[in-house]
């Protein structure tokens, strides 16, 4: 078994060695008729990747590292089979399209093992060393493929952060933050931050807190804001929230949440007018009401 | 209040208690202890008494911690000026201090809070004078 396995391998470096340039070829060529490659990857950049996988596959099947642990554990091969998943993941391919091109490997090394004479039962030795090396590369795809995803996903998040808070000067001394999106603990800890800071960097003396944009507002997301407009207070100014659309009036009612100790208005324009009052102020017209 | 309260007296608080007017000014520095918190509070209550003012304008804006003890020694300050017949108005409130607060539920029920000193002095009724110019920050 093991002699047949240490002779499998050497047949198989062997071809590695012989028919680098007509497997990768050969890889490139199953994986274009299959039509897994989406996304804009062109031709002339799969036979790169396949070139440099090919590569280090031979590289590390020639080194002294058991099968099973090749692609684990040879710098070059895993690397070359992360840098393939990760660009895949990036341009947008599916899951099942970038194993398969892994696994695809599998067919191109055995047409090219076909190709030497060998006997029923050293094809299958080889075959077996194919299958291991190639699977383990396509467990280590999918891996690669999943993370890269992640990783996109929090990048994603943390623009989203950044994009959905922003505090805005309205007029002398008043501020506006309008959120948008649903208000969790992570996002009204950044927008709390971000409007104190601003209050204390523009001396604001009066906050507007703009929900036209928070979808629903259930017991959490009023806590949030009380805490907001408490810290607000703390550090010397006043805050008003406007944006209360009916629905959400009848919400925070129904839900028997008590806002009596914070302003609200219906509309920006109106808490504008408000804020302006509370500075001492004058609007220059006031806002028509129809 | 303590027997000892001669002595607690004779520890007074390091920070000076300025008297403008009917306006006594002070500011706390860094992290304020709970025994110093207590001295300044004994300490502002005799100046009030004594001076009969109308106002304390207490600046924390050098402050980065206060804990649960001193937010209550800052109302208790407040109450007892309330009963003294001044306002106590705390200003400079740093953004850190006040999530703090906020996220261990306390509220500075009762205690008047200004952005900076200037506007706490303001709404104490000081006013700037008109020969300066009226928005020096504009």
């Amino acid at each position: 078994m093991n002699r047949s396995e240490a002779s499998a391998r050497s047949i198989l470096t062997g071809v590695l060695e012989r028919q680098q340039t007509a497997i990768a070829e050969r890889w490139v060529q199953v994986q274009m008729e299959r039509g897994e490659v989406g996304g804009g990857l062109a031709e002339d950049e799969l036979r790169e990747e396949a070139d440099a996988l090919v590569a280090a596959l031979s590289s590390g099947l020639a080194g002294d590292l058991p099968v099973e642990r090749v692609v684990a554990q040879h710098r070059q091969l895993h690397d070359a089979v992360t840098d393939l998943s990760m660009r895949r993941a990036r341009a947008g391919t599916s899951p099942t399209a970038t194993s398969l091109a892994v696994l695809s490997l599998k067919e191109a090394l055995l047409a090219c093992v076909a190709e030497e004479s060998l006997d029923t039962r050293g094809s299958l030795a080889v075959a077996r060393v194919v299958n291991r090396l190639v699977d383990a590369a396509g467990a280590l795809s999918f891996e690669t493929y999943v993370e890269g995803r992640e990783e996109i996903i929090r990048r994603q998040n943390r623009q989203l952060m950044e994009l959905s808070t922003p505090v805005v000067q309205l007029w002398r001394e008043i501020l506006a933050v309008p959120l948008i999106g649903n208000l969790d603990t992570a996002r009204s800890q950044v927008v709390m931050e971000n409007l104190l800071e601003a209050i204390q960097e523009h001396e604001a003396a009066v906050a507007i807190i703009d929900i036209t944009g928070v979808p629903t507002v259930d017991t959490s997301v009023a806590q949030h804001l009380m805490q907001t407009v408490k810290a607000v207070r703390l550090m010397g100014a006043d805050c008003v929230i406007s944006g209360i659309r009916p629905g959400i009036a009848q919400t925070i009612v129904q839900l028997g949440i008590d806002l009596s100790g914070i302003q609200t208005r219906a509309t920006l324009a109106d808490a504008l007018e408000t804020a302006m009052g509370l500075t001492g102020q004058r609007a220059p017209y006031a806002p028509e009401h129809p | 209040m303590s027997p000892y309260r001669e002595g607690a007296r004779a520890r007074v608080s390091t920070v000076p208690i300025l008297r403008l007017g009917d306006v006594l000014v002070t500011g706390l520095l860094g992290e304020l202890d709970d025994s110093s918190a207590l001295a300044l509070a004994e300490e502002l209550t005799a100046r009030i008494a004594q001076d009969g003012a109308r106002g304390v304008l207490l600046d924390i804006s050098r402050v980065d911690i206060i804990d649960s003890f001193v937010a209550r020694a800052l109302m208790e300050l407040s109450t007892m000026a309330q009963l003294l017949g001044a306002r106590v108005i705390v200003a400079g409130m740093r953004p850190p201090v006040a999530i703090t607060l906020v996220e261990l539920g306390i509220e500075l029920t009762g205690v008047e809070t200004a952005l900076n000193a200037e506007e706490g002095m303001a709404s104490l009724g000081w006013r700037q004078s008109d020969a300066l110019p009226a928005e020096p920050r504009a």
